[in-house]
């Protein structure tokens, strides 16, 4: 093994301390016992925790969360399962294109989405609730769903498939029997970074939600009062302990769907 | 000849029967009008180097691929528009593709669920399968964690429970080692000779397909080239390509310089003036430039000096290759040099020549074969 740099390893330490250490400040403060965000650090407190127990506002915005992300989840999810199919197995006119479309929300600045969407909704006389919220979720979830599956689909040697119609089972048959067995783990990790994306997502649910906040517009709200700050502390650490969480597990799943279909 | 084919095709039951079969991907077009009958308990084999359109044959006869043009017919019915899931068909693939979630039971199992049977029933038909393939006690082994002669053994279970009139096997040994080849060589046959179940197996291995085939569809460019028995196929083939695609064959130039009606004189190469029997020269072959060949093992080498041949030749050992049971001599003929190869089995203390030796070979006439 080659000795690194001096550059190399002052630059890696100090893209790591960018990266990283203002998110350390979250823990740092959330247990810190005192009001203002600053140093020195005056004791440790689980008082910021306990408060977000009796916020009604809090807990009401992260039900809606969690119903936009479950739901925007599993229906992108299922968009991503016949977008995937269709572009690994199927040839149609239109297609390059049409994955094209599907794709570019990846690559669209959300706040022009979150605009043009509001635009349309308010146009055609539709009232801003989580629903609306959901709509936009979707269409930026969708192809993060499209590329986890589309390589799963496309790697199944297709000789699995055509081994279960000679077998005498039909075309659904096979698909509920063989493919989605096989892309399961990859529908699993598709729902959980679908998941992670929406309850993460701000800008798009800042222009979409009615009266109904969701968790990080609650967040921003809450910013206007220096006095909550150590709470919305607290709750970005547990944010961030969930993100961390579903994301170890979306690898795993991530990994089981590779070893799967490399099995094949 | 014509009234005798009739009376064959009435006699044997056909199992499979293909009508100007024609397939094209694209602009290419793979089968180019195929006719074919497989007679029931039929060991067929479809031969070929890859890209001949043997497995895009197979594949219609499965149901995977629909021909452009034409109709196959299986068992008196026709399949034109039924599907592979309807078809009295079932098939091993080249990548055998198990089911990599299930395991060795359920794999086999997996087309028989659908004949709702009890569960009983369904363990006892499951179990009697894998014995037959000497898998038995197999039925919990997870899939992956089989080699691949026992993937091969999981993908013939899996297709023979369900009791199919064909068997289609798509070059289902490729993948093996040279002995378990061999070995399921035998184990194929003896299978299909148990069942009496058509067996039509796609290879591109001429040796698989002489030892293991009833007869054999030898084809090349989307057609077939020539449809005999193994030894027909062999000792007779019909052209210069099929000579060489199958076995060793030596080939030298021809000249006719006399026929009549019962035969036809050739000057050979090196050989001189031949006479042959005037049916083995196909009619549309041109006399003047005609293709002789003979198999190494039709010439011999003369050992001892008291042996006689009707023709004989000396030459100088240029190459030996020696396979244990068989030597191949590399000679080059008398007056010419044009380089041979000739055969000889290494019988108990049969001398090996050496590089450089001297040796006498024999040959008789009957051993030459006029070649399109």
């Amino acid at each position: 093994m080659k000795k690194p740099s001096v550059f190399l390893f002052t630059f890696v330490i100090i893209y790591l301390v960018f990266l990283y250490a203002p998110i350390m400040l979250l823990p740092i403060f959330a247990f810190n016992d005192s009001s203002i965000i600053a140093f020195p650090l005056s004791g440790f407190t689980l008082e910021w925790f306990v408060g977000l127990m009796s916020e009604n506002t809090l807990h009401r915005a992260l039900k809606n969360s969690l119903i936009i992300a479950v739901t925007a989840a599993v229906i992108s999810t299922c968009f991503g399962i016949l977008t995937a199919r269709a572009m690994a197995r199927h040839d149609f006119i239109g297609k390059r294109p049409s994955f094209g479309l599907i794709m570019a929300p990846l690559f669209l600045p959300e706040i022009i989405i979150g605009v043009a969407l509001l635009i349309v909704l308010i146009q055609l006389g539709v009232s801003l609730n989580i629903w609306t919220v959901i709509l936009g979720h979707i269409l930026i979830c969708t192809p993060f769903s499209v590329s986890i599956l589309y390589s799963a689909f496309n790697n199944m040697d297709r000789s699995i498939e055509e081994a279960s119609l000679d077998l005498g089972e039909t075309r659904f048959g096979t698909f509920r029997r063989v493919i989605f067995p096989l892309v399961k783990p990859g529908v699993i990790a598709s729902i959980l970074i679908c998941f992670t994306i929406s309850l993460d997502e701000f800008v798009i649910a800042f222009f979409l939600t009615g009266v109904e906040p969701t968790l990080p517009v609650y967040i921003w709200a809450q910013l206007r009062f220096p006095s909550k700050l150590p709470s919305i502390m607290a709750l970005g650490f547990i944010l961030l302990l969930l993100s961390l969480v579903l994301l170890a597990v979306f690898e795993y799943y991530r990994r089981k769907s590779e070893k799967l279909i490399g099995k094949s | 000849m014509a009234s005798k084919n009739m009376m064959n095709e009435q006699m044997v039951e056909q199992m499979v029967e293909l009508s100007n079969i024609r397939k094209s991907f694209g602009k290419l077009e793979v089968v180019k009008g195929i006719d074919l009958n497989i007679a029931k308990g039929e060991f067929f084999s479809l031969l070929g180097p890859s890209g001949c359109g043997k497995t895009t044959l197979l594949r219609m006869i499965a149901g995977l691929e629909v021909p452009d043009d034409g109709a196959v017919v299986i068992n008196q019915q026709s399949m034109n528009g039924v599907d592979a899931n309807q078809r009295p068909t079932n098939m091993v693939f080249q990548s055998y593709a198990i089911f990599p979630h299930l395991n060795v039971g359920e794999n086999v199992a997996y087309g028989l669920i659908k004949q709702r049977l009890p569960k009983a029933e369904l363990r006892k038909r499951v179990d009697a399968m894998l014995k037959m393939v000497d898998l038995d006690g197999y039925y919990d082994r997870p899939s992956y964690a089989l080699s691949g002669g026992q993937r091969q053994r999981v993908a013939l279970a899996r297709a023979l429970i369900l009791e199919p009139k064909v068997l289609l096997l798509d070059e289902p040994l490729s993948a093996l080692d040279k002995k378990l080849r061999e070995q399921m060589q035998d184990e194929l046959r003896r299978i299909q000779r148990t069942l009496g179940i058509t067996f039509i197996l796609v290879t591109h291995d001429q040796e698989e397909a002489l030892i293991m085939s009833d007869r054999i569809a030898v084809m090349f460019d989307g057609n077939i080239a020539q449809l005999g028995t193994p030894q027909e196929i062999y000792d007779k083939p019909v052209s210069r390509r099929v000579a060489s695609f199958i076995g060793v064959m030596n080939f030298l130039d021809g000249k006719c310089v006399s026929k009549n009606k019962t035969n036809i004189v050739v000057d050979v190469e090196s050989l001189g003036q031949i006479t042959f029997p005037r049916d083995m020269i196909p009619d549309d072959t041109s006399l003047d430039q005609l293709c002789v060949g003979f198999r190494p093992e039709m010439f011999t080498i003369l050992y001892d000096k008291k042996d006689k041949a009707e023709n004989e030749f000396s030459s100088i050992v240029k190459n030996v290759d020696y396979y244990g049971d068989m030597s191949y001599y590399t000679l080059s003929l008398p007056q010419s040099d044009k380089d041979i190869m000739v055969s000889m089995r290494n019988t108990s203390g049969r001398y090996v020549y050496d590089l450089g030796e001297a040796i006498r070979v024999g040959w008789r006439s009957s051993s030459l074969l006029v070649l399109n």
